[in-house]
């Protein structure tokens, strides 16, 4: 690790101006990719403003219709948390199986999103359930937010606060783990709004990170059941494809898991 | 037996320093002045060093010294040596670049060392390390078998034309030829065995220490074999003579076969030392780990096997290429040839056999023995031949194996192994009964039902441990013997300490040592401790790898404990005024046999010590050593059966029940052996299912992290079912074979066999992923 110099902030506010001080500040939220890639000397932040001790950005509430979910708030507590697990359990499933327990403990849903990696699991939630990206600054819908591989919206200095989930009508998820990173080699989030709307997203497959899956939305708008997809054609062009997954078995894992997931839904 | 006796599952002394975060480590280790040593690697695969600059590095903070290949060699310490000769085919020896510690001229794999930084701290060293310029040219580079052997391809060494170490053949091609013409049926299998990783959980590291006034080194390290480490450094790197250069390796966190070489990285660290004139740390971190360490198996062959009207195998014919790497490592040359052919007979009756070896250098990572060490090639190969042979025959998988088995022992198969005991048999009726394979059929049927693809697959490996007769490996072409040293000191108040040249880097010695004195003694493990890893503690030794340290170090152990029990008998017999041969040793007192006369073991120590009252012209002390050379291999057996169902939509395995039914020969410590298995079927499953260490076309790895080669945990695992069949090993008194390779040797070819049969297709390779299954499923 090269030198940096640590802050512990303990406001946003006091956050964004020690980033505004530094050369080339980085926000740690959580540090799950962050510091091992500061260790293999990838990175050299002059600053790391550490934002776990932010209390405002702690917590969960449920509203009405609607769930946020604070950015700081960590795997372990999103999972663990009973109004995520009524309002929209599949989220409290997706935390289940992101990484490892150690991981869990560390990593939160704010760091994951601003890091935007095209196989991260909160991704497909976002985008699939509509979700708002709130910061320090503004409300970003998921579509705006993600815009492919470890790109996103935010500009600099920008401190994403919370995520605000729409509660659907039905949800799911199904994953399958990459065997030696536990990210996703592909996951699909499917989910039912209130309104009847369809949205389906994948991640882990698309070589431009969290995709939306239009032909397997249609598919289910017609019949929502894991059957209505089994005549649909996923391309396999532009999917990602590497030691651990052809671009035809991540095509395939889409359809598979949208099964799944559905499944799950109910 | 007693509660602490052989046979006793007793509670690992070792673990309340390992769990409770107290072990000393070579990192753990921190000496006055200690600089700190970081390596300067080749990012290119194959590469020619046209210049090092220095000059922006010696400026920087902390920095004491860069140091280059050349200075190295200018220096005149040796090139790293390849331990063990191998003849090819047509007399000539085999051919070998030369490997100096760091590249003066040449790289040939990425992660080879051109320089090193000596600094006040590790990150001040990897600081100056960013800064060091090295002027490569690069060269084309070969990353695999297939491109090494082509016509044309780029050649890494001059002395090894066509890129070809050796070509070594075994067994009778005549004889196997003619086998063949009149076979009526053949059965032919291509496999390629995967290159793996090593991944001891704790990284290599070296800390050199050299004292001026004496001329003498101290040489904190890593090692399966201190003295081995010793005798390589001072008899071929020239860095000191041996009585002017100690070993010591502490408590080391796992092996697996990798530490047991010589790596460039201590003989620059101990170079390094007396250069500078202040001690040098080194401690690799996990990709250099990926990078360095030697890695393990990597074979592609082609096999066929010929067998008569009735089933029975009359002939093998194999042909490997192995892939070494960029260099010749200390004991690789051995692996595919007298530890992988010499055991293709496996466990069955098989009149003829020739095996061909090819031995190639590629752009990658040097190669060496892995946990298994050949075994595991030739076991995966034999097995799935087997399960390929019973499908195209058309009889059960395990009838086939039954009818060709081996009943009478010794047996001498083609391939110069004499196994000496074994009951095949009964491992394989005790798997069988433990999966209950009679009813498997059912449950394959009621699980397609569930739209599940059901397999089970079997495995019956033999493996030769122990190793090895001094006098057999060096009529080989080994370069050193291979048997075991044993120290029993007692103090004068009845506490023991064992010197051993084994050395425990995760196998429990600590414990399983102590229950033999216990066993002979009655005296309480409390009352004795293990010491080895340091040459200046115990005389001699060659260390734990092979599945040896109870077959061979326990048994020299065994010698000294006789050794010393005679001479403790003749005290007792004098002080109790009874003959030496009434004297019996029962719960830690000598006793004369059916009296109740009786003198404690304490007292028989004072005895010895105070001298007061001895024999007649006994020398005072109580003390003895023994060297043990085995008489043969050991042959450990078993057979190990998995049963899984793979989802077709992804192609994902999930594991039904896994059995293992081994014979080990006797148990000195029934829960460290199950502890073993488990972790060589880890491994072993690891390989079928997860590992793969892999380069592209270019010779970059592209799994130089966990984030990318696939370690098994504890979730990719079934709970084992384990169990045991016993025919105790005749070659040495214990009845010992060995326990610690088993799982890593048998495990693999269980596993693909299930897959093969739960698909229902048999072209499959290692590592099964899901991806390669489901593309596997789906073939035309």
């Amino acid at each position: 690790m090269y030198q940096t110099t640590y802050h512990r902030a303990s406001s946003v506010d006091e956050a964004a101006s020690l980033f505004a001080k530094g050369t080339e500040a980085k926000f740690l939220a959580g540090g799950q990719t962050l510091l091992p890639v500061m260790k293999q000397r990838l990175a050299s932040p002059s600053d790391v403003i550490d934002l776990g001790k932010i209390k405002e950005l702690q917590g969960v509430e449920l509203s009405g219709d609607v769930l946020t979910i604070k950015a700081g708030t960590t795997y372990f507590d999103i999972m663990q948390n009973a109004d995520v697990q009524k309002a929209i359990p599949a989220i409290a499933y997706l935390t289940s199986v992101l990484g490892d327990p150690a991981v869990r403990y560390r990593g939160t849903i704010g760091g994951s999103i601003a890091n935007n990696d095209p196989a991260a699991d909160y991704p497909a939630a976002l985008l699939a359930l509509g979700a708002t990206v709130k910061t320090n600054k503004r409300s970003i819908s998921a579509e705006d937010f993600f815009q492919g591989l470890f790109t996103t919206a935010l500009e600099d200095g920008e401190i994403i606060t919370a995520v605000s989930f729409p509660v659907p009508a039905k949800a799911g998820y199904a994953k399958m783990r990459h065997p030696a990173s536990r990210f996703a080699l592909t996951a699909v989030f499917v989910a039912q709004t209130k309104s009847g709307e369809i949205r389906v997203a994948a991640t882990g497959a698309s070589q431009s990170g969290v995709m939306r899956v239009p032909a397997i939305e249609a598919a289910l708008k017609a019949k929502w059941s894991p059957a209505a997809i089994d005549g649909v054609s996923v391309s396999a062009s532009n999917l990602l494809a590497d030691i651990h997954g052809t671009a035809e078995y991540r095509a395939n894992l889409i359809k598979v898991m949208a099964q799944r997931a559905v499944t799950a839904a109910g | 037996m007693g509660v602490e006796g052989i046979g006793a599952r007793v509670v690992r002394k070792e673990d309340k320093r390992f769990i409770t975060g107290k072990g000393r480590y070579v990192d753990d280790i921190k000496l006055q002045g200690m600089t700190h040593a970081h390596f300067v690697r080749s990012p290119h695969a194959h590469a020619k060093v046209k210049g090092i600059d220095s000059s922006a590095a010696l400026k920087m903070p902390g920095v004491v010294a860069v140091l280059t290949g050349q200075q190295i060699v200018d220096d005149k310490v040796g090139n790293l040596i390849c331990g063990w000769a191998i003849t090819s085919k047509d007399g000539s020896p085999m051919k070998m670049g030369a490997w100096p510690a760091m590249a003066p001229e040449t790289v040939r794999f990425v992660g080879q060392a051109v320089a090193v930084v000596i600094a006040d701290t590790k990150n001040l060293a990897r600081d100056a390390a960013e800064a060091v310029v090295v002027d490569y040219e690069e060269l084309p580079a070969v990353a695999d078998v297939h491109a090494a052997i082509k016509a044309g391809a780029q050649q890494l060494h001059p002395e090894a034309p066509g890129n070809q170490v050796y070509d070594w053949v075994i067994g009778d091609e005549g004889a196997t030829d003619a086998a063949f013409a009149k076979a009526a049926n053949v059965v032919k299998l291509d496999v390629t065995n995967n290159r793996l990783a090593p991944n001891a959980m704790e990284p290599r590291a070296a800390i050199a220490d050299y004292d001026a006034a004496e001329e003498h080194f101290t040489l904190y390290t890593t090692s399966q074999n201190p003295h081995v480490a010793r005798l390589v450094l001072s008899a071929f790197y020239n860095i000191a003579p041996e009585h002017k250069l100690r070993v010591i390796a502490p408590d080391v966190g796992g092996g697996f076969g990798s530490k047991i070489f010589i790596y460039p990285e201590e003989m620059v660290a101990l170079w390094a030392s007396k250069k500078v004139g202040r001690p040098v740390k080194w401690t690799g971190d996990r990709t250099e780990a990926f990078l360095t360490d030697a890695h393990g198996r990597d074979h592609v062959t082609h096999a066929e096997m010929a067998f008569d009207a009735n089933n029975k195998i009359t002939g093998l014919k194999v042909k490997t290429y192995a892939n070494f790497g960029a260099y010749m490592s200390l004991f690789s040359s051995s692996v595919p040839t007298y530890l992988y052919a010499t055991l293709l007979s496996g466990q069955y009756n098989i009149p003829a056999i020739h095996a061909e070896v090819i031995g190639v250098y590629t752009n990658t990572t040097p190669v060496d023995a892995y946990r298994g060490a050949g075994r595991p090639e030739a076991s995966y190969l034999i097995e799935r031949l087997m399960e390929t042979a019973a499908r195209q025959l058309k009889v059960d998988p395990a009838a086939l194996r039954r009818s060709n088995f081996i009943t009478e022992f010794p047996h001498q198969t083609p391939v110069i192994m004499a196994y000496d005991v074994g009951d095949f048999n009964a491992s394989l009726d005790a798997a069988m009964k433990a999966i209950d394979y009679a009813g498997f059929a059912a449950r394959k049927a009621k699980a397609k039902t569930e739209g599940k693809l059901r397999g089970i697959g079997l495995s019956c490996y033999i493996e030769a441990c122990g190793i090895a007769p001094s006098k057999a490996v060096g009529s080989l072409g080994a370069g050193v013997g291979l048997w075991e040293s044993a120290e029993v000191r007692v103090n004068p108040v009845g506490t023991i300490e064992i010197l051993t040249g084994s050395h425990s880097h995760g196998q429990g010695h600590e414990t399983t040592f102590c229950q033999l004195v216990a066993e002979r003694l009655g005296v309480p493990i409390s009352q004795v401790s293990i010491v080895h890893g340091d040459t200046d503690k115990v005389q001699f030794g060659m260390g734990t790898y092979g599945s040896r340290s109870a077959a061979v170090g326990l048994t020299a152990i065994l010698k000294a404990m006789e050794k010393m029990e005679s001479k403790a008998k003749k005290i007792a017999a004098h002080a109790l005024e009874a003959s030496e041969g009434d004297i019996v040793i029962e719960n830690g007192e000598f006793k004369v046999a059916g009296t109740d006369k009786a003198i404690a073991f304490p007292m028989v120590a004072l005895a010895a010590y105070t001298a007061h009252n001895l024999p007649d012209g006994m020398e005072p002390g109580l003390k003895e050593s023994a060297f043990y050379d085995p008489t043969n291999f050991t042959f450990p057996a078993g057979a190990y059966i998995c049963e899984l169902e793979v989802d077709a939509g992804t192609g994902k395995t999930s594991f039904v029940n896994f059995v293992a039914a081994d014979d080990f020969g006797r148990l000195i410590n029934p829960m460290i052996v199950e502890g073993q298995v488990h972790g060589g079927l880890a491994q072993g499953i690891g390989q079928a299912l997860l590992e793969h260490a892999i380069y592209d076309a270019n010779g970059q790895p592209v799994t130089a992290s966990f984030m990318d080669y696939s370690m098994p945990r504890a979730d990719d695992l079934p709970s084992f079912n384990l169990s045991h069949t016993t025919t105790l090993c005749p070659g040495n008194p214990l009845g010992i074979k060995g326990c610690g390779e088993a799982g890593a040797i048998g495990a693999s070819a269980a596993v693909i066999n299930a897959i093969t049969d739960a698909i229902g297709k048999n072209n499959l390779e290692m590592p099964a992923t899901p991806d390669r299954v489901w593309r596997t499923i789906h073939a035309a």
